[in-house]
């Protein structure tokens, strides 16, 4: 029932090390906090070595991060497991993300993801068996104008989503050569049926010349 | 000073004070779960929700200071009905399984339940279920009856210093974990099991055992360190079958070691249980007639020495010391371990600060001790008063492994005496101390140069003012429970010329003694309460009760004089120690002017008036202990190596035979136990 099992498929590499780029990093985010008070940049460091080691955590990393904040290893545990953004299995080379609270739902995200499942041959939470998919599905993403959504490896939105149109992007993230973004060609949020202003609903009220 | 009304009762308060302390203190119980008066305040459970005037909401009372002039009701319809939607909140995710759960009984969860709950569920729906953690051979774990107070979390991060249990996942995920499942290395990890409200954490080894309101309760002192902690002995007809704490601030507070806990199956094994003779070479079943008799036989051509072992309590000392004067026998010892202790100079073998006296302390120097093996209490005193107030430590000896920083500054003697001339960055820190204070442990005492190492750690004292009035810093740790004791008894007597005309020894459970060390033509009698070595020796074995099994005196390491009762009758033939030395008396033709406790009590008193005193510290007068001259340089040795097995008891424990290969030994524990155990 844990939502982190112990109990793994996978291999936890031994030892974990922040690039020196990162370290460099590490250091600003410390320096930000008072001193005796370097626990406070956990987070940050937690989203460092995510972002470092393929889009999950492992054991290592959370030790290494609790040795340089010298905190007690189960307080690093502890948030990282809370966040459901921190990652603790590797998800994948892609991570794909699906909205599906309500807007994106009422917008069709059901079909959405059964199309993903359909073309990928697994379900949500699963891993495809080449290691190049995770799908999971989130909580609202906040792109509700541009519904249904979904968040490409914790970064790019794909928007404008159909059961059609979703599968090529698959295809294309495979390919390297995928647009995120709105993939019914409009522009950022801009109105479905082209672009409309205040102004524009005014004038066609007869409110304004 | 605030002053506020709990069900319009008048209570002016210290300021600070929260409204569920303030309760208290009127006789008003507010229920709780996560509050826990010697840990931090979370307020998560919810369960003391009051109502305060012009407040719209119910408050926590827990977490809620009180203010001038506030009203709370406790009993108000909105408070009840406040905490009746807690509880039925809390018990949606608990299982039901009340009938077997050694927590039944004696469950908060359960009682309040039926105090504040409603009489029946809404819940229909399914509920989770939570995997358990493996946390080693002492505290089980049922996790799905967990209702996430956070106790045990604050408990080893606060009191245990070892922050290994946290707060898992969130919402309906949430659970109490470890860090990739370890167990809890702790010597207090069986205090968990007390904290928990509910049966999530319960004992391993009396898992199934009895039902609490089978047992017998009964106010004891703990023997298996120097402490005195405080302990309820749960007993079921003749079985012991746990120890619990007593509350007592100025002691133990109310938390024991594990060693003190768990290490109650000892008393079922190995234990004497009838006198034995040796006839031709053999130890011979006896029966008292004919042990007292072959005593007899003996005495009238042999000169007696006796020897006081680490469990033995005060009566029984009293009494073999008046025996070994009829007897005319001048050579008496109480320190098996050879630790050079002045026996004129209560001041220099007392902890005088007192356990509670710690909290005072702003810098604390440890000489050749290890407090965390050998006095685990004592310990958690000092990571309390780190924890408060960042106090330096530093340590003279091996390089130990403690849950609060410390400097180490030294092996040995002549750190010991740099730092008493002042010399070096510690010295810095006791002058500026306030109330600096010296440990010095058996490690610094167990060698020839003892006195002088005393008389060291007394120059230091001195001259970083630790003894002055209304603070003394100067301190010695034992880790035997008879030891201060005996000394107050006056129960070191003889040198080494007379002991080596020694040629009969009277060992009153001294099973720490080298058996080499006896002569093979002397006549050993061995009292005591489990055969090991030393009684394997003797010539006469007289069966004494355990520290469960009379009702006793013992003196901490504090010098504080503490009574405990008697839970159980010895097994088989064995007696209460004092009467069987004053029944011995009387087979030697001797008589011992006390018949009945109160007398041998009243003999204590006249002996050394402190023992008059019950649980009373008596501040002793600053003299000049040890004597001063050269120190060796070899490093302070180690006295504890194995915190879970130090005397005959704790040997003789299975319980704690697992913990020194879980904690110890590091060897995973046996698959077979660990299902059996569930």
């Amino acid at each position: 029932m844990s939502a982190v099992s112990h109990k793994v498929d996978f291999e936890q590499p031994k030892d974990f090390k922040f690039s020196k780029e990162n370290m460099a990093k590490v250091e600003k985010h410390i320096a930000k906090y008072p001193k005796g008070r370097q626990a406070s940049a956990v987070m940050a460091l937690l989203t460092l070595a995510q972002e470092q080691h393929d889009g999950w955590i492992p054991e290592a990393a959370m030790e290494e991060i609790a040795r340089i904040l010298d905190m007690p290893r189960v307080k690093v545990f502890e948030v990282a497991t809370f966040y459901t953004m921190y990652n603790l299995s590797p998800k994948g080379k892609h991570h794909i993300q699906f909205c599906t609270t309500t807007p994106c739902w009422l917008a069709g995200s059901g079909e959405v993801v059964r199309a993903c499942e359909k073309h990928l041959g697994i379900h949500l939470g699963e891993t495809t068996p080449d290691g190049e998919f995770h799908l999971s599905d989130v909580e609202c993403l906040g792109a509700c104008v541009n519904a249904p959504v979904f968040q490409h490896n914790g970064d790019d939105f794909y928007e404008d989503l159909t059961p059609e149109n979703v599968v090529k992007v698959l295809d294309d993230i495979k390919a390297g050569k995928a647009k995120p973004g709105s993939q019914t060609g409009r522009v950022k949020s801009m109105g479905a049926k082209g672009p409309t202003t205040l102004g524009e609903q005014a004038r066609k009220a007869g409110i304004e010349k | 000073m605030p002053k506020l009304t709990i069900d319009d009762i008048e209570v002016t308060v210290e300021p600070g004070t929260s409204i569920i302390q303030a309760a208290e203190q009127v006789g008003i119980e507010i229920p709780r779960f996560c509050y826990h008066d010697k840990l931090s305040v979370p307020a998560n459970c919810r369960m003391c929700l009051v109502e305060v005037e012009k407040s719209p909401k119910p408050m926590a009372s827990c977490a809620l200071p009180c203010g001038d002039g506030m009203k709370v009701y406790t009993q108000s319809e909105k408070a009840k009905q406040a905490r009746k939607n807690v509880m039925e909140m809390l018990l949606v995710n608990h299982p039901l399984d009340c009938p077997i759960c050694d927590q039944g009984g004696e469950c908060d969860l359960q009682d309040q339940a039926v105090a504040y709950g409603y009489d029946r569920s809404r819940y229909e729906e399914e509920k989770r279920a939570v995997t358990n953690k493996d946390l080693g051979p002492l505290v089980k774990t049922v996790m799905t009856r967990c209702i996430q107070c956070t106790r045990c979390v604050r408990f080893g991060e606060e009191i245990a210093g070892v922050s290994e249990l946290g707060v898992l996942n969130r919402g309906e995920h949430l659970e109490i974990g470890t860090y990739v499942e370890q167990m809890v290395t702790s010597e207090l990890s069986g205090n968990l099991i007390d904290v928990c409200p509910v049966g999530a954490l319960t004992s391993k080894p009396y898992a199934f055992a009895a039902r609490p309101w089978e047992l017998r309760k009964t106010p004891g002192i703990d023997v298996l360190d120097a402490v005195g902690s405080n302990i309820r002995i749960d007993a079921r007809g003749g079985e012991v079958m746990r120890i619990l704490p007593r509350l007592h601030e100025d002691v133990n507070e109310e938390w024991i070691s594990d060693k003190t806990r768990f290490a109650v199956d000892g008393l079922k094994n190995n234990r004497l249980d009838k006198c034995y003779v040796r006839k031709n070479g053999k130890l011979q079943p006896a029966s008292w007639e004919e042990a007292f008799g072959a005593i007899a036989a003996e005495a009238k051509k042999r000169t007696f020495g006796a020897i006081v072992g680490d469990l033995a309590d005060c009566e029984s000392i009293i009494a073999l010391k008046d025996l070994m004067k009829e007897l005319g026998a001048t050579n008496l010892e109480c320190r098996q371990d050879m630790a050079q202790i002045d026996v004129k100079h209560p001041a220099g073998y007392l902890f005088n600060t007192t356990i509670a006296g710690i909290e005072r302390a702003d810098a604390i120097l440890l000489v050749g001790t290890n407090p965390r093996t050998e006095a685990a209490l004592v310990n958690a005193r000092i990571r309390k008063t780190w924890l408060a107030k960042h106090i330096k430590v530093g340590v003279i000896g091996q390089k130990i492994d403690l849950n609060y920083p410390y400097k180490y500054l030294g092996a040995g003697p002549d750190t010991l005496a740099e730092l008493s001339e002042g010399k070096g960055d510690f010295a810095d820190v006791l002058a500026k101390a306030k109330n600096p204070m010296i440990i010095l442990g058996a490690g610094a005492l167990r060698r020839p140069d003892g006195y002088a190492i005393t008389a060291l750690a007394r120059k230091v004292a001195e001259k970083f003012n630790m003894a002055r009035d209304g603070w003394n810093g100067y301190n010695m740790l034992h880790t035997q429970a008879s030891r201060v004791g005996a000394l107050m008894l006056g129960f070191v007597e003889g040198d080494e010329a007379s002991w080596q005309k020694v040629d009969a020894l009277y060992l009153l459970g001294a099973d720490e003694m080298p058996v080499e060390n006896i002569k093979p033509d002397c006549f050993v009698v061995y009292q005591g309460h489990h055969g090991e070595k030393v009684a394997a020796r003797a010539d006469v074995i007289l069966p004494g009760a355990a520290y469960t099994e009379k009702s006793a005196t013992y003196v901490n390491t504090e010098g504080r004089v503490q009574n405990g009762l008697q839970a159980v009758f010895p097994p088989g033939e064995a007696r209460e120690d004092w009467q069987i030395i004053v029944n011995l008396a009387v087979a030697l033709g001797h008589k011992l002017p006390y018949a009945t406790l109160p007398q041998v009590r009243a003999r204590l008193a006249e002996e050394n008036a402190a023992f008059a005193k019950v649980d009373e510290i008596q501040p002793v007068k600053w003299s000049a202990f040890g004597k001063a001259g050269k120190c060796d340089a070899k490093p302070f040795g180690t006295t504890v190596a194995n915190f879970y097995m130090t005397d005959p008891i704790s040997r003789a424990s299975k319980t704690m035979q697992a913990c020194t290969e879980a904690f110890l030994n590091a060897k995973p524990a046996d698959d077979e136990k660990a299902v059996a155990n569930g």
